[in-house]
C-alpha cells in the first residue's frame, strides 16, 4: 500500500563517512579505469606510419586525484543542503517566497523582454543572443506539454522543429508563399508528425517511449539528408524569404519599411522584428498552455502523467489525450521551426541534431517539469549562461557541467519544482514535487 | 433473488496461461442494491472486477449491465475506458490509486473530464473562455464541492490527494468514482486499513449513496462488520466459483462458507463467525 509505506526518512540513509569514502573510492576506480586509456596513453601516428605512443601517468593520477576530492566534496555539500523538498508540506516560508516570486518575477521579466530592443538597440549580439534564448524559451514551452505535463518522455522534439523549418522552407521558396500563411501550415503539418509519431509508441512506455521518440527524430534527419530532390539534402535550403512586416519589407528597397517612414535604414529594424515576433510568439505558446491547463484536456494531460490506469477508470479516453498532447507540443515546434527557418534564411539537416533535443529537454528538466517560469528561466541560463561562459574559454563546457551538476544536486526536480493547482476552492497552494509525478513514459 | 438486475455475470471465465482465477461464475447485483462480494485471498474477487471494468477481456462468459431506461449493454465487448463513458460503472481499486500530485479537488475535476470535455467543445470554447463554458465549469466545481462535503474533505480541498491521511484517501477515492455519476459502483475492498470509527463511517456514506442517489454498488469487502451491516446480498467466491449466496445471515451460517474461510485462514473464519454472535 503506497500510502501507508514510510518514506526513507534523512536518518535511514547512510551519511557516515565510511560511505562517503567507499563512494568516493568506487568513483575514482571507474575514472582510473576509463581514463587511463583516454588519459593514461596517449598514441598518434608517427612520422613514417608507424604508432608511436608515450604515456601520461602524472596527469592521470591528478585527474583521478580530482574525481576522488570531488566526489567527496559533492557528498558532503548534498548531505549539507539536504535534498530540497524532503517534507510533503511546502514550508512556510517557500511558499510564500513561490507567490512572491510567481507574482512579480514573472511580470518584471515579462517587462524587461519587452525592453530589451530599447535597452540593447546598439548592441547587435546581445540582440542576436536575446532573438535565440527566446527560440529555445519556445521550444521549452512546447516540450513542455509532453514530458512536463503529460510526463511522455520525448528525445525527438527537434523532428518537429525540422518539421517546421521544412515545412516554410519549402512552401516559401516553392510557392512563394509568405510567411503569415506559411506560420499556420507549418505548425498544422509539425502537429500531423506528431499524431503520426504519436500512433506508434502509444503502447510503450517510458526507456522504451525514449528510445523510440529518440529513433524518429534521426528518421526525420535521414529523410531530409537523403531526400535530395525535395529538401536539397546535406546542402540545405537557401534563399528562405525573410518575413516581411504584414507585406512590407524590412530591407533597404524603394517600398522597404525604413523608406515609407523616412528614416535611414539600418539592419537593426530586422533584428527588432524578428524579436518582437519571436517574443509574441513564445508569449502564445505561454498563453496557450496555461490556458490548456485549467481545461479538461490539459487536467487529463496531467491526470495521465499521475497515474494512466486511474484515468481509464474514470472514462478518459488516454490514446486521444495522448495524442492531443504530441500534437500540441509538435505544433509549438513547428512554429518555431519555421521562426528559425525565416531567422536564418538558409537551414540544413546540421541544425537538426540530437544535441538539439537534448538541450531543449535539459531546459525541460533543469526548469522544474510542468513550470512555465522554471522553463524560462532555465532557457535564459542556459543559453545565456553558455555565452557567459565564454570567458573560460576551453573550459566552457567543464564549467558548464559542473554548474549543472551543482544545480541538479541542489535542487533535483529542477528550479521550480513545486506544481501550482489549476483550481482551488479556498488556498492556492503550490504542491511538493515529491508528491508530483513524473510519469512513466 | 427477485427480478430487476443491473448487472448478470452469466459463466464468466478468466485465465491466466494456464490458472483459472474465475471459472463459470454466475451471479447477479439487483438495482439499488448492496452486493458483497467476499472469499478468502486469492479467491478471485478483484479478476472479476477487473472483468467488469474492462480491465481484462474475460477468457468467456458474458457480463450485462441493464440500464434504468432498459437499455443493456455486454460489458465483455468494450474495454477500457468506454466502459466508465458509455456503460456508466465506476470503480475504485484495492490499492489506491489517486493522482497524488494533484489536490483534492482537482481529481474530483479530472473524474468529470468526459461531460467538461463536452461542454469545453473539445477544448476549442474553453479555450476562448466563452460563457456557456465557465458556466459548466463552475457547475462542475459545485458538484465537487458537494461531494467533498459528503465525504468529510470540504476542508482539504486544496491539499494534495497525496498527502491526505490513508483513510481520507480511501473516501476521495470514492468520491472520485461518484462524480463519474455512474449507474454501478464497484469497490474493491473499501473499508481496508481503517480504523474502526471509520468504517463506521464509510457504511454510512455507501448506505447513503445507495438511498440518495439510487446507485447500485458491487462491493469486494475482507471486513465481515461492514459486509453484514450493509449488504443487501453476498456471493461468496473461493477458488473462482461460487460456493454460496443470499442474505448476510444465510450466507454466514453457510457450513461451507465457513470451512473455505476455515481451510483458507482461521482468523478470517473466526471473524465471519464471530460477526453473527
Ligand atoms: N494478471 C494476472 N496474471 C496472472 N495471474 C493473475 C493475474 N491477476 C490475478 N491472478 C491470479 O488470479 C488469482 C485471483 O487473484 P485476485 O487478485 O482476483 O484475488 P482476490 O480474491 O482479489 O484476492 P485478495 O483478497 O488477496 O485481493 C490469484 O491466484 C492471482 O495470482
Ligand atoms: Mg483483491
Amino acid at each position: 500500500m503506497s500510502a501507508t509505506s514510510a518514506r526513507p526518512s534523512h536518518a535511514a540513509q547512510p551519511s557516515g563517512s565510511a560511505f562517503i569514502v567507499k563512494k568516493a573510492l568506487i568513483s575514482a576506480l571507474v575514472a582510473l579505469v576509463l581514463f587511463s586509456l583516454m588519459i593514461g596513453v596517449r598514441t598518434e601516428a608517427g612520422p613514417q606510419g608507424g604508432l608511436i605512443y608515450w604515456t601520461r601517468f602524472g596527469d592521470l593520477a591528478a585527474l583521478v586525484g580530482t574525481v576522488f576530492g570531488g566526489s567527496i566534496i559533492v557528498e558532503l555539500l548534498r548531505q549539507w543542503w539536504g535534498p530540497v523538498d524532503k517534507d510533503s508540506i511546502v514550508p512556510k516560508p517557500v511558499q510564500s517566497a513561490i507567490s512572491f516570486a510567481g507574482r512579480w518575477l514573472a511580470p518584471a521579466l515579462l517587462v524587461f523582454a519587452v525592453l530589451v530592443p530599447v535597452i540593447f538597440y546598439d548592441q547587435r549580439y546581445i540582440l542576436d543572443l536575446s532573438i535565440l534564448v527566446l527560440t529555445y524559451v519556445m521550444l521549452g514551452w512546447g516540450l513542455n506539454v509532453v514530458v512536463g505535463l503529460a510526463g511522455l518522455l520525448d528525445l525527438g522534439y527537434v523532428a518537429f522543429y525540422a518539421v517546421g523549418a521544412y515545412s516554410y522552407a519549402l512552401l516559401a521558396t516553392n510557392f512563394g508563399l509568405s510567411f503569415w500563411v506559411c506560420l499556420p501550415l507549418a505548425g498544422i503539418l509539425a502537429a500531423f508528425w506528431g499524431v503520426l509519431l504519436g500512433f506508434p509508441v502509444l503502447r510503450l512506455r517510458g526507456d522504451y517511449l525514449a528510445i523510440v521518440t529518440l529513433a524518429f527524430g534521426e528518421i526525420i534527419r535521414l529523410v531530409i539528408i537523403n531526400w535530395q530532390s525535395l529538401t536539397g539534402g546535406p546542402n540545405g535550403v537557401s534563399g528562405i524569404p525573410r518575413p516581411t512586416m504584414f507585406g512590407i519589407p524590412l530591407d533597404n528597397s524603394d517600398n522597404g519599411l525604413a523608406a515609407r517612414l523616412g528614416i535611414e535604414f539600418s539592419p537593426t529594424h530586422r533584428l527588432v522584428f524578428l524579436f518582437y515576433l519571436i517574443l509574441a510568439m513564445a508569449l502564445l505558446t505561454n498563453w496557450v498552455t496555461i490556458r490548456l491547463r485549467r481545461l479538461p484536456i490539459g487536467r487529463a494531460w496531467e491526470a495521465l502523467r499521475e497515474d494512466e490506469v486511474a484515468c481509464r477508470a474514470l472514462g478518459i479516453n488516454t490514446t486521444t489525450t495522448k495524442l492531443t498532447a504530441f500534437a500540441t507540443g509538435a505544433m509549438f515546434g513547428g512554429f518555431a521551426g519555421a521562426f528559425f527557418a525565416t531567422r536564418q534564411g538558409f537551414i540544413s539537416p546540421e541544425s537538426f541534431t540530437f544535441q538539439e533535443s537534448a538541450l531543449v529537454l535539459a531546459i525541460v528538466v533543469l526548469g522544474g517539469m510542468g513550470s512555465q517560469l522554471g522553463v524560462a528561466l532555465s532557457a535564459l541560463a542556459m543559453i545565456g549562461g553558455f555565452e557567459l561562459f565564454r570567458g573560460f574559454d576551453q573550459y566552457r563546457m567543464l564549467v558548464f557541467g559542473i554548474a549543472m551538476v551543482l544545480l541538479m544536486i541542489w535542487r533535483p526536480r529542477g528550479l521550480i519544482g513545486h506544481r501550482a493547482p489549476t483550481v482551488y476552492l479556498e488556498r492556492n497552494q503550490s504542491i511538493s514535487s515529491d508528491l508530483v509525478k513524473e510519469g512513466h513514459g | 433473488m427477485s427480478g430487476d438486475p443491473i448487472l448478470s455475470v452469466d459463466r464468466l471465465m478468466m485465465r491466466f496461461g494456464g490458472i483459472v482465477a474465475v471459472n463459470e461464475l454466475s451471479f447477479s447485483a439487483e438495482r439499488r442494491k448492496i452486493t458483497a462480494l467476499i472469499g478468502p485471498n486469492g479467491a478471485g474477487k478483484t479478476t472479476v472486477f477487473n472483468c467488469i471494468t474492462g480491465f481484462y477481456r474475460p477468457s468467456g462468459g458474458a457480463i450485462r449491465l441493464s440500464h434504468d431506461d432498459g437499455r443493456s449493454i455486454q460489458l465483455e465487448r468494450l474495454n477500457d475506458f468506454r466502459i466508465s463513458k458509455q456503460a456508466k460503472v465506476a470503480r475504485t481499486f484495492q490499492n489506491i490509486r489517486l493522482f497524488p500530485g494533484m489536490t483534492a479537488l482537482e481529481n474530483l475535476m479530472v473524474a468529470q473530464h468526459n461531460a467538461l470535455m463536452r461542454a469545453s467543445g473539445l477544448t476549442v470554447l474553453g479555450l476562448l473562455g466563452l460563457p456557456s463554458w465557465r458556466e459548466a465549469e463552475k457547475r462542475a466545481i459545485d458538484l465537487a464541492r458537494a461531494w467533498l462535503d459528503r465525504v468529510g474533505l470540504l476542508d482539504r480541498a486544496d491539499d494534495a490527494a497525496g498527502n491526505l491521511p490513508y483513510g481520507d484517501q480511501r473516501r476521495l477515492e470514492i468520491a472520485r468514482a461518484m462524480c463519474t455519476e455512474p449507474a454501478l459502483l464497484c469497490l474493491d475492498e473499501p473499508a481496508a486499513g481503517l480504523n474502526a470509527r471509520e468504517s463506521g463511517g464509510l457504511n454510512e456514506l455507501l448506505l447513503s449513496i445507495r438511498n440518495e442517489q439510487g446507485t447500485s454498488i458491487l462491493l469486494i469487502e475482507h471486513d465481515m462488520s461492514v459486509v453484514m451491516e450493509i449488504s443487501d446480498h453476498v456471493v461468496v467466491m473461493d477458488y473462482g466459483v461460487k460456493i454460496a449466496e443470499g442474505t448476510p445471515q444465510a450466507v454466514r451460517d453457510d457450513p461451507k462458507v465457513i470451512a473455505a474461510y476455515l481451510g483458507a485462514d482461521e482468523e478470517e473464519a473466526i471473524a465471519v463467525m464471530e460477526s453473527g454472535t
